[in-house]
């Protein structure tokens, strides 16, 4: 009887890791050993072993020593620069906005059905036309974000926010929080509904200040949870592509790793270059992973 | 934790709907700026009032008419998400059972391994899904992005499925087991009415994120004709290319976004519930 059910268990997953195996570690691998290569999109048969070069070799990703200013200057060393100060501010950001936002949808008021679906808009827009959407709102000459600054004499003249390479990146975050902020709300509002009532009334019977109670009781009882989704927004903005692609093109004060990888591998042709910074991605993605879960004590199944 | 309305002091209030409010704004305001655009054309384009003085629809008509192919996209994208939708349920249903109801070793490990496959970045394996798109002849059809899109939407789905599979009350599978049902029939008979809002709540999120990816759809499709909605809209451009043609892009992000906006606002609840299983309960 249990026998069978083990049986039936293996047999039910099976589908799913047989696709898995073919259709995520296969190619996996594959990326893996194409980072030892060279090879040229155009021709992915032909491609030559060439060991550690795209890594360690004179046009190699680290220790090249064609980098006149460095490491952190060149261009794979911008995007890792990048997509870390990127994924830092707006997780940070995002997480007390959200915290705020959860704050406040768990209070009791009129109208707080309509605030809680209107939290959802911003949710509900696909990456792609937010991005599209903001370009046109902080356009330099016609866009209303100007505008208004202007109107309301905070700024003297127009400012190019997604071209100028001192403002584009805090456009990119200001759209990621602006995008992603419900996510986190929504998550954080879960927990804190979780909460045991009598907690509570017992702190107001006995007078204890409001701030004290979220600071003493409410932080950490939600602490589990609300580490859990630093973590999933943390791995999502570190893979962060679309959002910099549309909104500011690319360039080089905002690409970001993914953005290296799909200009090396897509635009220029490099698969096995473009492989091996996927890689490198992929390893230091796991690598920050792993730190944020050791550092913050969170275990993530059961 | 909720505070009553009543033991709120005035200013307290005040501060309440005043930060309502400004929510509100702030989260509706874009959007709603997005589709009074779209109906705005020539020069009112560059007067930034809100409300268009002469609205007009061409912005909406030249979508269709114009030398991109936006009807198309649209189709292609609805092809690649319900595709996808359908996939992914179907393998998840019966691996939560399996990973929900069974007892077996293992199982943490798989788990665990799921949920790092949903964490992982697509571009890792880009080179190499390329690579497989390409031996599969799938490259440049809007089809072959269902197998990417599949795997990635799977992990989630099936975590999130396994979250609900488990909360089912024990004593019907029993009694289903007493009456000689098969696993298969437990499954579609007897948990599926109990099962429908949750496999709604991940249907839907896994129809959003295959009708909002662009990294895959970017990279395997160059013909504009397979193309989806979100590469579509990203490669819309005027007839020069100092030229951006605003409204047609706003009026093309209005018809990407409503659907997705209506289903997320009748569907909320579901949608949420299905949100947070995933990560708090997990």
């Amino acid at each position: 009887m249990n026998n069978n059910r083990v049986r039936t268990a293996w047999l039910f997953l099976a589908p799913m890791l047989l696709l898995m195996a073919v259709v995520a570690v296969w190619p996996l691998l594959r990326s893996v050993w194409f980072g030892f290569t060279e090879t040229n999109v155009n021709n992915m048969q032909a491609s030559r072993f060439i060991g550690l070069e795209n890594y360690f070799g004179p046009y190699g990703l680290f220790f090249n020593p064609n980098y006149a200013d460095g490491f952190w200057q060149s261009d794979w060393g911008t995007a890792i620069r990048n997509t870390f100060q990127f994924a830092f501010v707006s997780v940070v950001l995002e997480t007390l906005a959200g915290l705020g936002l959860a704050l406040l949808l768990n209070q009791e008021f009129k109208g707080r059905t309509l605030v809680r679906t209107a939290v959802l808009v911003p949710w509900a827009i696909p990456t792609i036309v937010s991005a599209k959407m903001w370009a046109w709102l902080l356009h330099d000459q016609f866009g209303l974000v100007n505008q208004l600054l202007l109107d309301a004499g905070l700024i003297s003249q127009k400012i190019a926010w997604t071209a100028d390479a001192s403002t584009a990146m805090w456009s990119v975050v200001a759209v990621d929080v602006w995008k992603t902020t419900p996510f986190m709300a929504l998550l954080i509002l879960a927990a804190l509904q979780t909460l045991p009532r009598d907690c509570y009334e017992a702190a107001k019977v006995d007078g204890v200040h409001p701030l004290r109670v979220f600071w003493k009781v409410t932080l950490p009882l939600i602490r589990q949870p609300l580490l859990v989704a630093c973590v999933f927004r943390l791995l999502d903005a570190l893979r962060v592509f679309d959002l910099i692609y549309v909104l500011t093109s690319n360039d080089s004060s905002t690409i970001s790793m993914s953005g290296l990888v799909m200009r090396e591998m897509v635009d220029a042709g490099n698969v096995g270059f473009g492989s091996a910074a996927s890689t490198s991605l992929f390893l230091i993605i796991m690598l920050t992973a792993v730190v944020f879960l050791r550092a913050t004590r969170v275990k993530l199944a059961e | 934790m909720a505070t009553g309305p009543s033991s709120r002091p005035l200013w307290g209030s005040a501060l309440l709907y005043a930060a309502a409010a400004l929510v509100v704004f702030v989260s509706v305001g874009p959007f709603l700026y997005m589709v009074a655009t779209s109906f705005k054309t020539g020069s009112a384009l560059f007067d930034s009032s809100f409300w268009p003085k002469n609205p007009s629809t061409n912005n909406y008509t030249a979508l269709f008419e114009g030398a991109q192919p936006f009807g198309r996209h649209l189709l292609n994208s609805m092809m690649v998400a319900t595709l996808t939708v359908s996939c992914a349920l179907v393998m998840a249903v019966t691996a939560a059972y399996a990973l929900g109801r069974i007892r077996f070793k293992g199982k943490g490990l798989l788990m665990l391994t799921i949920l790092g496959v949903s964490m992982f970045p697509q571009v890792a394996v880009l080179s190499g899904m390329f690579e497989l798109i390409q031996a599969l002849g799938l490259f440049n059809r809007a089809i072959g992005l269902v197998v990417p899109y599949t795997i990635f939407t799977l992990p989630f789905t099936v975590w999130i499925l396994t979250t609900f599979m488990r909360e089912l009350p024990n004593e019907l599978e029993e009694a289903a087991i007493m009456d000689g049902c098969g696993p298969l029939r437990i499954i579609f008979q007897v948990f599926m009415p109990l099962l429908w809002p949750a496999l709604v709540s991940t249907g839907l999120l896994a129809f959003i994120g295959a009708w909002n990816e662009f990294l895959f759809a970017l990279t395997f499709i160059v013909e504009d004709d397979q193309r989806t909605v979100p590469v579509g809209i990203s490669l819309i451009s005027g007839a020069t290319a100092f030229e951006v043609p605003w409204g047609t892009i706003m009026a093309a992000s209005v018809i990407v976004t409503l659907p997705l906006l209506l289903l997320v606002l009748v569907f909320q609840k579901k949608i949420v519930s299905g949100l947070t299983a995933g990560a708090v309960k997990g």
